[in-house]
């Protein structure tokens, strides 16, 4: 069982600069960055690698910060055999954000990057079928994000409600 | 020639009225159009305890074969649609009861960006039971008031505009 | 819904000339099911799926986006709606990434409440997944059974926290009200009327043919597809992994109590299939019954709740917190910004990761046995959409 530290300093080693200089996050968040274009080595790296064995993609989350313009995507990274954690970041710029697809690496991720897409706009590359999944085909814009306007309606029904105390 | 609200208002057809009512008021067929929370409730409610098949209500799959659809949860805009649907597909005299504060009018869910607030902005619903989730003892009021209202209708007799409400 | 790759296949098989074709279906969203509003488009050439496609997104409530709306606080009610059939656990999860956030220690006392009242809604949330497979397989008996027994629970709930589905019963730092007097010894009473009832649906349900025929077999997943699908809970733990959050990653007063980890033994046909996932279910109430008589046996005094501010700030940075839910481990990635509200709050449940094997895992398989599969899985559609 690899303490986070212990995985950065190998990642480090094989990667270089392309993985981030310090470990960011805290407990089970506990990882560091990785260029988005290097992405897909590192994780087959922390996948098939004797001693690091992450078998499992524990969770795929897209966090949008407007303050730096970016949206950052979060991997939780599990091993079921090994018993360690540790997460991997990556971020991409807020008006175009693109990141590598992990499809081919855990099939877990085919659906949490459909629904990052969805709902943040992050386009998955490699992905075999991105297409919204929890909002309808033809919805307007990306709700996660944090400057977006709810339509007025939708198909006909409006997204509002009157209140009865004013009128 | 249609018999339907035809004849005038005499002991016998306002007799018959009444036995034409108290046969379709006890025996509702109900579908079960369970979205959420209160589709459990709903589910508890023909259960054992509350028992809805004493009042002649037993649960059906399809609209084609039910009298009242009772909306349990919240309604969100990809699914309006469809209710609407389901609602049009069901032959009259169809009546439709909104259970739970989401199905009233979008309950705790009016913040979000894709619930449909309400039922009746989609299909015109008949009776309304408050609760998050109602209790099933509130359910089994709502249909009482609902048979209440199947009671009073008009078939055989003529409709009157009520006294003193200008035409 | 696009139907993009789904080809009709002309094929010309019988030596008469007859022509088949694929039929495309569409199953939902309006069902009459316990799982709530799914929809699979499935293409199938007669009674044999080639591919059961699910279509999500019916019962989506934007319950994320609304944590960054309503504040730490005010999410909790919220959390009952992510998985309203095992409400406890989602406000455990809310309130534990909270507390882990801001440090704040739980008191004993409000820990033990916390597990009573987790380890009583596994059990309430088990009836309904066992009877609700009865009950998509074609029994309606176990169904009305379980409803009941589910009744006697409602009643302990109600007169816990007042509500009898959705419970709101946990706070930031503890819990919200001690349990009220007497309670325990209804508790201890219900437990001494529902363990020889669990033996009973065991015999009554377990070993009738048609039910075992209709699971063994289906669906087999291997233990490496199920970590790769990252599958959770009872459907991993059927496949023969031992992975628990209560024993791998304890949290709370789980290290302090005894109890198994039923897996899956392949006992009715091959490990994984359907009927290990339901048998795994059935045995962990079981271990529910247990650490619930341990609980409430050494259950100490004390204050229930931490004292937490009001306007409740964390500091800045995230956390990762994963509750044993009915339904499997539940992940709860919240992220603060220092502020009032939450910045990201993302739930990681484990039917939206056993609803995406759907499409493998049908491929040959019967259109009723779709029914059986979904029932084994234990969806529910608020996890999917939240």
């Amino acid at each position: 069982m690899l303490e986070p530290a212990a995985v950065h300093e190998r990642l480090r080693d094989r990667f270089g600069d392309a993985v981030g200089a310090e470990l960011v996050g805290r407990a089970r968040t506990l990882g560091c960055r990785v260029e988005a274009a290097r992405l897909i080595d590192v994780m087959r790296m922390l996948r098939d690698e004797p001693g690091l064995g992450f078998d499992c993609l524990s969770s795929l989350a897209g966090v949008d910060w407007p303050a730096r313009q970016a949206i950052e995507v979060v991997y939780v990274l599990h091993s079921y055999h090994l018993g360690h954690w540790f997460a991997v970041r990556v971020e991409t710029p807020r008006d175009d954000p693109r990141v590598p697809s992990l499809t081919g690496v855990w099939p877990a991720a085919d659906w949490n990057e459909r629904e990052v897409y969805d709902l943040l706009g992050v386009v998955f590359e490699g992905h075999p079928d991105l297409r919204r999944i929890l909002m309808p085909e033809d919805w307007p814009g990306h709700p996660l994000r944090k400057d977006f306007v709810e339509p007025d309606e939708y198909h006909g029904i409006r997204t509002s409600r009157p209140s009865p105390l004013e009128s | 020639m249609s018999l339907r609200n035809a004849a005038p208002e005499m002991a016998l057809t306002t007799t018959i009225d009444e036995v034409l009512n108290w046969t379709r008021k006890s025996s509702l067929w109900y579908m079960m159009f369970g979205l959420a929370c209160c589709a459990i409730e709903m589910m508890q409610t023909g259960g054992p305890r509350g028992d809805l098949e004493r009042f002649g209500m037993a649960p059906r799959a399809t609209p084609r074969v039910s009298d009242v659809i009772i909306v349990s949860g919240t309604l969100t805009l990809k699914m309006a649609l469809r209710a609407r649907r389901l609602w049009e597909q069901m032959p009259e005299p169809r009546y439709v009861i909104s259970m739970g504060s989401c199905a009233n009018c979008g309950g705790l869910f009016q913040l979000a960006y894709s619930v449909c607030d309400g039922v009746d902005k989609v299909i015109p619903v008949d009776v309304y039971v408050p609760g998050c989730p109602p209790r099933p003892e509130a359910l089994i009021e709502g249909l009482v008031k609902l048979q209440e209202k199947i009671q009073h209708e008009k078939w055989l007799v003529k409709k009157t505009a009520p006294v003193g409400v200008r035409a | 819904m696009s139907l993009a790759g789904f080809e009709v296949e002309v094929q010309r098989e019988s030596p008469h000339g007859l022509v088949t074709e694929d039929m495309t279906l569409s199953m939902g969203p309006q069902h009459p099911s316990t799982h709530g509003v799914l929809r699979f488009v499935v293409r199938a050439d007669g009674e044999v799926m080639r591919e059961a496609v699910p279509d999500v997104g019916y019962l989506h409530r934007s319950i994320e986006k609304i944590a960054e709306k309503v504040g730490w606080h005010g999410f909790l009610p919220y959390t009952d709606r992510v998985d309203y059939v095992a409400a406890m656990f989602c406000n455990h999860g809310w309130a534990m990434a909270a507390e882990q956030l801001a440090n704040i220690e739980v008191p004993r006392r409000g820990e033990y409440c916390r597990v009573i009242a987790d380890e009583l809604c596994r059990l309430h949330s088990h009836l309904l997944a066992i009877g609700s497979t009865a009950m998509d397989i074609g029994a309606f008996t176990p169904f009305t059974h379980a409803v009941r027994e589910r009744e006697n629970l409602n009643d302990l709930f109600e007169e816990l926290c007042g509500s009898r589905l959705t419970f709101h019963y946990m706070r930031i730092g503890g819990v919200g009200w001690d349990l009220p007097p007497g309670w325990g010894d209804k508790v201890l009473h219900f437990l001494d009327r529902f363990e020889p009832m669990l033996e009973e649906y065991d015999r009554l349900i377990s070993h009738n043919k048609i039910f075992a025929e209709r699971l063994a077999d289906v669906a087999v997943i291997s233990a490496q597809d199920a970590i790769a699908w990252n599958l959770v809970g009872p459907n991993l733990r059927g496949s023969g992994v031992r992975a628990d959050v209560r024993r791998d990653d304890a949290y709370s007063i789980y290290p302090e109590l005894d109890f198994d980890i039923p897996v899956g033994r392949g006992e009715m046909g091959t490990l994984g299939d359907s009927f290990d996932r339901y048998a795994v279910r059935l045995r962990e109430m079981r271990e529910s019954c247990r650490i619930l008589h341990q609980c409430l046996e050494k259950i100490p005094d004390g204050p229930v709740i931490a004292k937490v501010p009001r306007t409740f700030k964390p500091p800045a940075g995230d956390c990762y917190v994963r509750v044993e839910s009915a339904r499997g481990d539940m992940g709860w990635y919240v992220v603060s910004d220092g502020t009032a509200f939450p910045h990201r709050c993302k739930i990681r449940t484990g039917s939206f990761a056993a609803i995406s094997v759907i499409p493998t895992v049908s491929r040959g398989l019967l259109l009723a046995d779709l029914v059986a599969v979904i029932a084994s899985f234990d969806l529910v559609a608020p996890e999917i959409d939240r």
